[in-house]
């Protein structure tokens, strides 16, 4: 067994409405701020240990897949690292 | 017979909901998501709040507890399901429902009286109502969006599983009318509840879809009482007491 950081990142999928996101975005043009666009992202750390790299994101896929993400609406990715 | 309201941490619409069945003489009683469906369970609310916060999405803790399992089954068995605004984000997170609730568009949170035009009056919940009826109840809710995935939607609105859209008191379906952004002014569905996962890992397909499920943002169990404005949230609520 070794240690790994599997971090996933949930987003909406391309084309759903992102109200916070509009809204931060006009909260920083208030600012005075140039920006083209904004999206917006949660990300989660886990600290896993698995027998592998592949064990560790196969397992960071599956909290993706039931619970991390609403796969009507978002998107996910999955990264990991070996922990020290 | 007991038409069972699930309280989960957080819940805050519960006492609204059993005041309103008892107001229509039904036999009901508030739940602990701890200790399971009673056995004599003949009908089931899920009802509004905030349920554990809201944590990760409106809905999503709610929807992975043990009781909910419970829940899909007495559906799959002909139980009828109510889900309303966290009952209803609740139930699309399990499954029971297609789609999903997410942040208005406003990114406000609303509250106030809308009008809904009932476009399937063939369900355990509309058919004290005829399809294009304008009905008003209060909403009070910030993840109130609908959102389905373009081919799930286009089933869901083929095989008539739309059960409400916002509209104006004349019964026009225009933005204007649409209070949070959900598409095509969706306010409530019913769904299938047989074939899915029990997870979040696939949306529901729709072939052997039941109608026993149904969720609305909108809060039937506002509108019983007429001191409080209004009474078409009965016809709704009488789904659940055959």
């Amino acid at each position: 067994m070794a240690a790994f950081t599997a971090t996933v990142t949930v987003r909406l999928k391309s084309g759903v409405l992102d109200p916070e996101a509009a809204t931060t975005q006009r909260a920083l043009e208030r600012l005075e701020f140039d920006l083209e666009d904004l999206r917006f992202a949660d990300r989660y750390e886990i600290d896993l240990d698995a027998a592998d790299a592949d064990a560790a994101a196969e397992r960071a896929e599956s909290m993706a897949e039931r619970l991390l993400a609403n796969p009507t609406i978002h998107d996910y990715d999955v990264e990991v690292e070996q922990r020290e | 017979m007991t038409v069972a309201i699930i309280r989960f941490g957080g819940s805050n619409c519960d006492r609204d909901a059993l005041r309103a069945l008892e107001h229509l003489d039904a036999d009901a009683e508030i739940v602990w998501y701890e200790d399971g469906l009673p056995e004599n369970t003949t009908g089931i609310v899920l009802p509004g709040g905030f349920s554990y916060g809201d944590y990760l999405r409106a809905g999503a803790m709610a929807a992975r507890t043990p009781i909910m399992q419970e829940v899909r089954e007495a559906a799959a068995e002909g139980t009828p399901v109510l889900g309303i605004c966290n009952g209803a984000q609740i139930c699309a997170e399990v499954g029971l429902v297609p789609g999903a609730f997410t942040v208005n568009e406003s990114a406000r949170f609303q509250c106030e009286p809308v009008h809904l035009r009932v476009e399937d009056a063939d369900t355990p919940f509309t058919r004290g109502f005829e399809e294009g009826d304008v009905i008003e109840l209060p909403i009070a809710h910030g993840e109130g969006r609908y959102e389905a995935r373009p081919g799930t939607f286009d089933d869901l609105v083929e095989e008539e599983k739309v059960l409400f859209r916002y509209c104006d008191a004349d019964g026009n379906v225009t933005d204007e009318a649409n209070p949070n952004g959900s598409k095509d002014n969706v306010a409530g569905v019913t769904g299938g509840c047989e074939n899915t996962a029990g997870t979040s890992s696939g949306e529901p397909s729709l072939a052997g879809a039941c109608e026993n499920a149904a969720v609305l943002m909108p809060h039937p169990e506002r509108a019983v009482l007429p001191e409080l404005g209004g009474t078409d949230g009965r016809r709704i609520l009488e789904g659940l007491t055959g």
